[in-house]
């Protein structure tokens, strides 16, 4: 086994995909390729989510209030400024203001980011499920946030009328930054150290990790991602209203990571994509028959399925070998402590 | 803001705290025996809401027999979860068994919007329980007293059960070693379904307290109780039955204090402000104002 | 971990089971009242003379003390949010001779009294000899005719080891089988008929507790070394 090999795998598939990008644009229709960015874009929240939920072990329900963090920023740096005017109220140095899309994205997951950093000072000091309502709190204070703060971000009805910057090859170039990045940072050292936090962090400390930095960044990252997608998610539907980010969006990407395997990227992507897949291919069923929630019950069931008889989900904790063919090994092999958060 | 205003106030913060207290309990019971967040407690409580509807409507019961109903339903409810997904989660991560009971919590949302729609529904108690009384410069409807008193009853029936039966005992060994409690032939498992049957039988009558209170139901109210239920457990003391009555009546006055005093403004971050008081508590009084450090929560 | 453990004890008779720390004698005692499942192998148990064998590791842990084999946890495991009384009561909990449970509570507080005296005091109140005596008072309040204890000296002083094994004895000779764990091995030799010595998993020496207590080897590491 060579050195290079790992890489021309991963090179090749990024490469595949890129094609795959340029034909989707051309050929494909645009209620499908809509469908396909919808994928692309729950692909990073789940990858970002598993660099805290699945790397770090800690089990977070607020991403999507990161999610709206992001998403509103990058909509209010992108709103041109006659809009802003008839809209919002901003100070001035903003409402002047309009960003093209890219600065715009790299705001708002700054944005997601420090915000992270800041209730990650205190909330992080709490563990397991406790760590699991706060951060639930966390999006319900976001939710009343939002839809309050109407002079920046216009109450419960949103901002409408946003450019639809987004397409696909966005998608895919932040996707792939995604994976990248979380790729990196697993198979780094600082890696090893969440990895080794996760599952025991009593040694871990022994080991002089330093646990709480370790958690912030875990977080932080994750919501770096959030935020953007969010931005992404905004510019797609071209609007961006406080009751997409709730519960049950937070729940959604949850199931993603834990059914594709905590800790494991390729779990989270392919666990994306089917799940998101199955929400699209119910939803016009569920109009049709004025069924609503089917696609909902049956991701809770599948959930419920794999916890219960293979709790480290599809792919564990690991990449599959051929992507890490090579000596890079897998860190954190260890099924049964790959679900998030410790006692 | 005179005198008679205040007393409004408090006189609906206890109701409220009542009801809170209701769904508390039954949270605190649960967490005590098997150290696990149910987060199907509160769309029990919506079931409990359902059946007084169904109840009340098609059948046209009196009272008392739709409150057996109601207990009855919820009772059966919180078995079948404890089965579903409670008893293959026991031994896991404790995070394992939240997500779980997520998961249940919002696949029962969404058969109740699947079955049921998610239109909201008036609900109204039959006319002699919504006369109004005045006393005191203070005002309530029959339908409130009738939602204390029920729920003072049943907190007293409770801690007589707790303390001096068997099954009681068998409930507080069982929460406090579950290893030692076997060794004494108690049969856990039975024990565990009771504490659960018990404990979601008070939620789903907080359910018929809900429908009564807020006259309009639909399935997706669970999720306020459920989470504020935690909340209240919290702040007494999770774990501990007289620190979920405690805390359900502290988080009740507190928040309408809260909006019926500041300026009308501030209402909207009502639900901000309790949820802020919890982070607020987990991080500095993690056991609540009456509970004991059974676990490390930080 | 536990390999190929083989151990007798007979009716009437006090057998130790002495070793260091993490020889497996907690595992081996938690494996007989169900707590654990071993891999391999079976547990017999007669409850009376000419009584049916059970295979006790087929017998869920909650109906092993309504066979008559009560256990003594380590650590005492007294439940200490619970009152004395109450403490003692649950020890017959799979009782229902109202009348025989109120007699042998009160017998119980007769041989130790200071359970009478703080009866309804919460039992994480008692110190741990007292915490010890409920203990094996609880344990006695289901009748057994096997009472396994798990280090019961731990922690304790010589007065108080000395007390509670004169009550073991005392126990015994009414009829009740012993087999005891014990780090301090002197009183454990001291007191029982057999013993075993058990050591990383595995049985390294069986015999009469007299033929033990002057076994070079043993004195040597368990015994202080000199007789």
């Amino acid at each position: 086994m060579n050195l290079g090999q790992p890489r021309w795998i991963l090179l090749g598939l990024a490469l595949a995909g890129l094609a795959g990008v340029g034909l989707a644009q051309a050929a494909v229709d645009d209620y499908v390729l809509s469908i396909i960015n919808f994928i692309g874009i729950y692909a990073i929240l789940a990858v970002s989510l598993n660099v805290t939920n699945g790397l770090a072990g800690l089990f977070s329900l607020g991403h999507p209030g990161f999610m709206a963090i992001g998403g509103y920023v990058t909509a209010i740096l992108t709103f041109p400024a006659s809009r802003k005017a008839m809209f919002l109220e901003l100070p001035g140095w903003l409402a002047g203001s309009e960003m093209p899309f890219l600065p715009a994205l790299l705001a708002g997951g700054a944005a997601a980011a420090l915000t992270a950093f800041l209730i990650g000072l205190p909330v992080l000091r709490l563990r397991g499920h406790y760590l699991a309502v706060a951060t639930m709190g966390f999006l319900i204070i976001v939710q009343v946030l939002i839809e309050n703060w109407e002079s920046v971000t216009r109450g419960p009805l949103g901002l409408n009328g946003l450019a639809a910057l987004t397409d696909l090859w966005w998608v895919y170039g932040w996707m792939l930054a995604a994976v990248g990045v979380s790729w990196k940072v697993k198979f780094s050292s600082y890696g090893r150290s969440m990895l080794a936090m996760r599952e025991d962090s009593l040694a871990a400390q022994c080991l002089g990790v330093n646990l709480f930095r370790t958690r912030v960044a875990a977080l932080a990252i994750g919501a770096f991602f959030a935020g953007v997608a969010g931005g992404l998610w905004a510019h797609l539907v071209t609007a961006i209203t406080p009751g997409t980010f709730s519960l049950i969006m937070a729940f959604n990407i949850v199931v993603m990571v834990v059914v594709g395997g905590t800790g494991s990227i390729t779990g989270a992507v392919v666990a994306a994509v089917v799940f998101s897949a199955i929400t699209e291919i119910f939803r016009p069923l569920e109009e049709s028959f004025d069924a609503y929630g089917i696609a909902e019950i049956l991701m809770a069931l599948i959930l419920l399925v794999i916890l219960i008889y293979r709790p480290s989900g599809l792919f564990g904790s690991r990449e599959p070998g051929i992507l890490t063919a090579g000596p890079t090994h897998n860190p954190g092999n260890h099924p049964e402590t790959a679900q998030g958060g410790q006692k | 803001m005179t005198a008679g205003y205040i007393a409004q106030q408090i006189v609906n913060g206890l109701i409220l705290g009542s009801m809170y207290a209701m769904v508390a309990i039954g949270f605190s019971m649960i967490y005590g025996i098997v150290r696990l967040i149910n987060f199907a407690h509160g769309d029990i409580v919506m079931i409990g809401a359902f059946v007084t509807l169904g109840l009340l409507q098609s059948l046209g019961a009196p009272f008392p027999v739709v409150a057996v109903g109601v207990l009855l339903a919820g009772g059966l409810m919180g078995v079948m979860i404890e089965r579903a997904a409670f008893r293959p989660m026991r031994g896991a991560p404790q995070v394992t068994g939240f997500i779980a009971s997520l998961a249940v919590s919002i696949m029962l949302q969404n058969l109740g919007i699947l079955t049921l729609s998610a239109q909201p529904r008036n609900f109204s108690f039959p006319d002699n329980l919504q006369e109004v009384i005045h006393a005191g410069g203070v005002s309530f409807r029959v339908i409130d007293l009738v939602i204390m008193a029920v729920a003072v009853l049943l907190m007293c029936a409770l801690i007589l059960l707790v303390r001096k039966t068997k099954l009681g005992m068998a409930m507080r060994a069982t929460a406090e070693n579950i290893e030692v409690a076997r060794l004494m032939g108690i049969p856990i498992n039975r024990t565990i379904m009771a504490a659960f049957a018990i404990g979601s039988a008070l939620a789903g009558i907080a359910g018929l307290m809900w429908g009564g209170k807020f006259g309009q139901i639909d399935p997706l109210l669970g999720y306020v109780p459920g989470l504020k239920s935690f909340v209240a457990a919290v702040i007494g003391g999770v774990g501990s039955i007289p620190g979920a009555i405690l805390g359900g009546y502290v988080l009740g006055l507190a928040e309408v204090l809260f909006v019926g005093l500041l300026p009308p403004i501030y209402s909207a971050f009502r639900d901000a402000f309790v949820f802020a008081t919890l982070i607020l508590i987990l991080l500095a009084l993690p056991n609540g104002i009456l509970g004991r450090a059974t676990e490390d929560r930080a | 971990m536990l390999k190929g453990i083989s151990l007798q004890v007979g009716r009437g008779e006090i057998v130790a089971l002495i070793g260091a720390n993490g020889a497996g004698k907690t595992t081996l005692l938690r494996t007989l009242s169900g707590l654990l499942r071993p891999r391999q192998g079976a547990i017999r148990y007669q409850a009376d003379a000419g009584g049916r064998e059970t295979d006790l590791t087929q017998i869920p842990a909650e109906e092993i003390v309504g066979l008559g084999l009560s256990h003594c946890p380590e650590g005492r495991g007294v439940f200490a949010q619970l009152s004395v009384r109450e403490n003692l009561v649950i020890g017959a909990y799979r009782r229902s001779d109202r009348q025989g449970i109120e007699d042998d509570y009160r017998r119980i507080c007769e041989t130790f009294p200071i359970l009478g005296e703080r009866a309804s005091q919460a039992a994480g109140s008692l110190s741990g000899g007292e915490q010890e005596m409920l203990a094996l008072g609880r344990a006695l309040m289901s009748r057994p005719r096997l009472l396994i204890l798990d280090e019961p000296s731990l922690g304790l002083g010589p007065i108080i080891v000395a007390e509670l094994f004169k009550v073991l004895e005392e126990i015994n000779r009414q009829g009740v089988t012993l087999l005891l764990v014990e780090q301090n091995a002197v009183a454990a030799l001291d007191l029982s008929h057999r013993a075993y010595v058990l050591e990383t998993g595995r049985v390294a020496l069986a015999g009469s507790s007299c033929e033990l207590l002057n076994d070079s080897n043993v004195r040597r590491a368990y015994l202080g070394g000199t007789p």
